[in-house]
């Protein structure tokens, strides 16, 4: 075995990386490698910083995209959080600014660029930052606690990009640009001025011609001054005019830089064994600031690594698309069009869509595309091939070719159909149709995480998600049916196979019940244990003992698990009908409990959000109130409005109906979560309509409605009947309830289920009053041994101790 | 390296978790269906989601937030998610009582903080290697 030659990069970022993971791939023991990175980071999405602002920077583990293990795994040394500070090119080695030394064969430097930070005066000042690294974004993000106004100079993609992340973050922001048109540099006028238009919408304000002079304020900033003389006030200043290429290291080595550092076609610099690649390398002299040229460098100098012939680099036709929410914008190679050109336009101001292709003799040389972007990467294709396009350029443009009537344009999934295999669907990391196609048929993926695990497509900018996820669907269509698809992956049997042997068979706990019917996994997973803890607990009310281990954290602690680990608490107030002492006692232990957030749910709840663990069984006792299942598969809350008590309009008793409902199901559990509402009039102020069970009043009677949704996909409901009395309506609702805990699926809401086995046949089993009369027993059965949960817990120190931490006893040395 | 004796077997339930803080790490103890005790860095690698209480199946636990599945011998995140958490190793003794082994890293809970304050958990702190 030979000994493996040693590479030192320098720069921890994507191009760097991405070169390293595609050598691992061609020669995996061919070299030692050692990487220095500047930030304290492992190698990240540059591209998503924007989206980690979105989400109030909660989300950066999300854009790590090779985590701490992967170089431990690879047996990769990096040095994170050091600058290299020198590099002896006749010794071959490099240190960092901490004196940590390296020698190597082989020196790649993809020490990437920095934000250009204008020179004016007052660019030194706190409060001035540019927006390239994660600490600019923490910057951003602790500016925004403070204060108000931000303003962002520079009106390109970066710019755009940070200033609607800083627009999530609630400030107030104006972009400033020095032209008259938004993202100059990649639209044209009429793109540029839709984007515009649609940003204003979103709330960005823009100061345009506006040539910045200096940054006012004392020592931080406090706004800026134009050149014409006038002003606008800013806390937050982040300059996005542009990068400069960090070559300063490689110039003080005497390596020849431009711009940039200087590379030929195999991204060799001018000193021996020294590479550079990514936004720091200047070729044919362009230093390229997007990510697609920076991994096409990356796989050319990879292969030249290995050993492997390439052609080496020739350049890059870039492509542009930007990713702010609402907003779609595409462009691709020379979108202008000059002397020689010309152009196609269709600009439809109804829907917002606005489509330009430049072609020049037969051939497609630009395009920009505005609210509906799903051609980019097919445009983008033909730019890149060259290939003539003569008599397919309105058909091009429109996505259907004239003269064969619009309605017949091809959907989506037809174009994808059509659509070349070799054609390339994710831009940022180079994957052919064709490699995703492979990894649905050969590699087994069936999800768009298994793809992007298998290919990385829509790994990188996530733009491509829709094409990847249209060829899932074209692909694996016909092979989904095929399958056999048990109720989660530990078995083929379904739901209905489940309950009939448990039924027939006597099954009794969730874990015989797993062995019996053969779980590929003994222990089974989150989605069937549950499951099969409630239709055991369906099945057999009186013998089952319901098993915590088998249910969520919000079921097991009886409290809504919160992001941050704390829990929320819901008492129960029936009907949603209180009182001053009730409000008064709940308020007093809110504040004993320093309870950091109280709001009213949608289901005319209090909500006490931000309770630790520990402190909830305390909490429920100094309450004694029942609790409201606001975290369970059960009945949530029964709403109400007022009716006749006080309405005018009202017809009948809503809110004492609404509280009988509540009261007698409570606690009740239900293969999903069941929501009620009582309204007083056809006016239906509790929303009625829209619930898993809702009753609306009318002169004389009730009417019965069911299976209505408000959340994901609002489903109005079907009505079951009209009633005339209060005891109608319990003997019907409490019928369907039971009709429904028999017969749907472990987590199917009841607008689901109605759909999967039509109103009809619901209408049908509950047609003949015996039917309803043996569902009702059925039901109380259950009810029957049920108790609060609060109560139970606060009285048994064998449930009390898990809401508790272990002690840490004395600590002894082995 | 250094033992640490955190409480009962006995006080952590068959199939499911209790937490104990160890040197300013909060590290969640798991108890499998055969008694065996594992013991994990409480921190799910997607959100941070706390494990301790999940839904543990086998040696594995289900993150209560968006249901990553961990394996708590290993500490990887199950395909196609990535990520790992720090394991710890645990032990029952002859009187039931658990004993949890941490490397000596007196800096190993201000590292954590500061990842947090960044976002950036060192999934596995020793995969940080040269790291001085």
């Amino acid at each position: 075995m030979t000994i493996p030659k040693k590479l030192v990069l320098v720069g921890n970022g994507m191009a760097g990386i991405r070169c390293i993971e595609h050598l691992l791939k061609l020669a995996p023991d061919a070299y030692s490698i050692t990487v220095f990175g500047a930030e304290p980071h492992p190698n990240y999405n540059r591209i998503q910083l924007s989206t980690v602002l979105a989400d109030g920077g909660a989300g950066l583990q999300d854009i790590v995209l090779n985590d701490w293990s992967w170089y431990e795994d690879n047996g990769i040394t990096l040095h994170a959080g050091h600058p290299v500070a020198s590099i002896d090119t006749a010794m071959r080695t490099v240190t960092s600014d901490q004196g940590v030394s390296a020698s190597y064969d082989v020196l790649l430097l993809a020490t990437g660029s920095r934000a250009y930070l204008l020179p004016v005066p007052g660019a030194d000042k706190e409060g001035v930052i540019g927006f390239r690294d994660i600490r600019d974004c923490e910057t951003m993000l602790e500016a925004s606690r403070t204060y108000r106004r931000a303003a962002v100079i520079g009106g390109g993609l970066l710019g755009l990009e940070a200033a609607r992340g800083l627009l999530n973050l609630g400030m107030d922001v104006t972009v400033v640009h020095n032209s008259a048109l938004l993202m100059n540099r990649q639209l044209d006028p009429a793109a540029s001025l839709m984007l515009q238009q649609e940003l204003e919408q979103q709330g960005m304000k823009f100061r345009l011609n506006a040539q910045t002079a200096e940054i006012t304020g004392r020592k931080r900033a406090s706004g800026l001054k134009f050149r014409d003389g006038s002003r606008l006030d800013a806390d937050l200043v982040v300059m996005a005019v542009g990068i400069v290429p960090n070559a300063e290291l490689a110039a003080a080595a005497g390596i020849a830089t431009r711009r940039g550092v200087i590379v030929g076609d195999e991204l060799a610099t001018s000193a021996p064994g020294v590479y550079a690649l990514g936004e720091c390398a200047e070729h044919d002299g362009i230093a390229y600031g997007l990510v697609a040229p920076l991994y096409e460098q990356g796989a050319v100098l990879a292969k030249h690594l290995a050993g492997v012939p390439t052609e080496g680099y020739k350049g890059s036709v870039t492509s542009t698309k930007l990713k702010v929410s609402g907003v779609d914008v595409f462009s691709a190679g020379d979108y202008m069009g000059g002397e020689g050109s010309r152009s196609l336009r269709w600009q439809d101001e109804v829907d917002g869509v606005y489509k330009k292709l430049v072609v020049r003799g037969d051939r497609l040389e630009g395009a920009v595309l505005f609210g509906d972007t799903s051609d980019g990467a097919m445009l983008f294709n033909l730019i890149k091939s060259g290939e003539p396009i003569a008599g397919r350029e309105k058909e091009l443009l429109l996505g259907f070719a004239p003269g064969s009537g619009g309605a017949t344009a091809a959907s989506p999934l037809e174009r994808l159909a059509a659509m070349p295999d070799d054609e390339i669907v994710c831009g940022c990391n180079g994957v052919s149709k064709e490699a995703v196609v492979q990894a649905i048929v050969s590699g087994g993926c069936t999800s768009l995480g298994a793809i992007k695990a298998c290919t990385k497509a829509s790994a990188s900018c996530g733009g491509c998600k829709p094409l990847v996820e249209g060829l899932l669907e074209l692909t694996a269509g016909d092979a989904v049916v095929q399958v056999k698809e048990g109720i989660c992956g530990c078995t083929a049997l379904g739901r209905e196979e489940i309950v009939e042997a448990i039924s027939s068979m006597g099954l009794s706990g969730v874990r015989e019940t797993m062995h019996v019917l053969g779980w590929s996994q003994p222990e089974g997973c989150s989605k069937c244990r549950p499951a099969l803890n409630y239709y055991l607990g369906m099945l057999q009310p009186g013998s089952h003992r319901d098993e915590k281990e088998s249910r969520f954290a919000n079921e097991r602690y009886h409290a809504n698990i919160q992001k941050d680990g704390t829990f929320s608490v819901v008492p129960r107030i029936y009907g949603g009908v209180t009182s001053p002492a009730e409000l008064k006692h709940i308020a007093d232990v809110a504040e004993r409990f320093r309870v950091p957030l109280v709001k009213f749910t949608g289901g005319q709840r209090l909500d006490l959000l931000g309770v630790r663990k520990e402190d909830l069984p305390r909490m429920w006792e100094e309450l004694g109130m029942a609790s409201g299942s606001a975290y369970g598969k059960a009945l949530r809350t029964v709403k109400t409005c007022v009716g006749d008590t006080f309405c005018r309009f009202g017809t009948q008793d809503a809110m004492g109906m609404g509280i009988r409902l509540e009261k007698a199901y409570e606690r009740i559990s239900t293969p999903a979560k069941f929501k009620m509402a009582v309204s007083g009039c056809p006016r239906n102020c509790a929303e009625a309509t829209i619930k898993d069970f809702g009753v609306v009043a009318i002169d004389g009677g009730w009417e019965l409605h069911a299976g209505g949704n408000g959340g994901v996909k609002v489903r109005a409901t079907d009505l079951i009947g009209v009633v005339r009395t209060e005891e109608e309506v319990m003997e019907w609702s409490g019928a369907f309830l039971q009709y429904y805990r028999e017969t749907a699926s472990w987590g199917e809401r009841t607008a689901h289920w109605v759909e999967r086995v039509g109103i009809g046949s619901i209408r049908e089993a509950l047609a003949s009053a015996e039917e309803r009369i043996a569902l009702n027993e059925r039901l109380q059965e259950a009810l029957a041994t049920l108790e609060d949960p609060w109560k139970e817990i606060v009285g048994d120190p064998e449930l009390r101790k898990n809401f508790e931490p272990l002690a840490a006893a004395g600590r002894e040395q082995a | 390296m250094s033992r640490h004796r955190v409480g009962q077997a006995g006080q952590i339930d068959a199939l499911g978790s209790r937490i104990a803080v160890v040197g300013g790490e909060e590290i969640a103890l798991f108890k499998l269906t055969d008694g065996e005790v594992l013991a994990v860095e409480n921190r799910c690698p997607h959100k941070g989601g706390k494990l301790s209480e999940g839904m543990v199946c086998g040696s594995a636990v289900h993150c209560p937030l968006h249901d990553w599945k961990i394996d708590l011998r290993t500490g990887q995140a199950q395909a196609p998610d990535e990520g790992s958490v720090r394991t710890y190793a645990a032990d029952v003794d002859a009187d039931g009582s658990v004993w949890v082994e941490t490397a000596e890293r007196p800096d190993a809970a201000s590292a954590l903080e500061a990842a947090r304050g960044a976002g950036t958990a060192p999934a596995s702190a020793s995969g940080r290697e040269g790291r001085p």
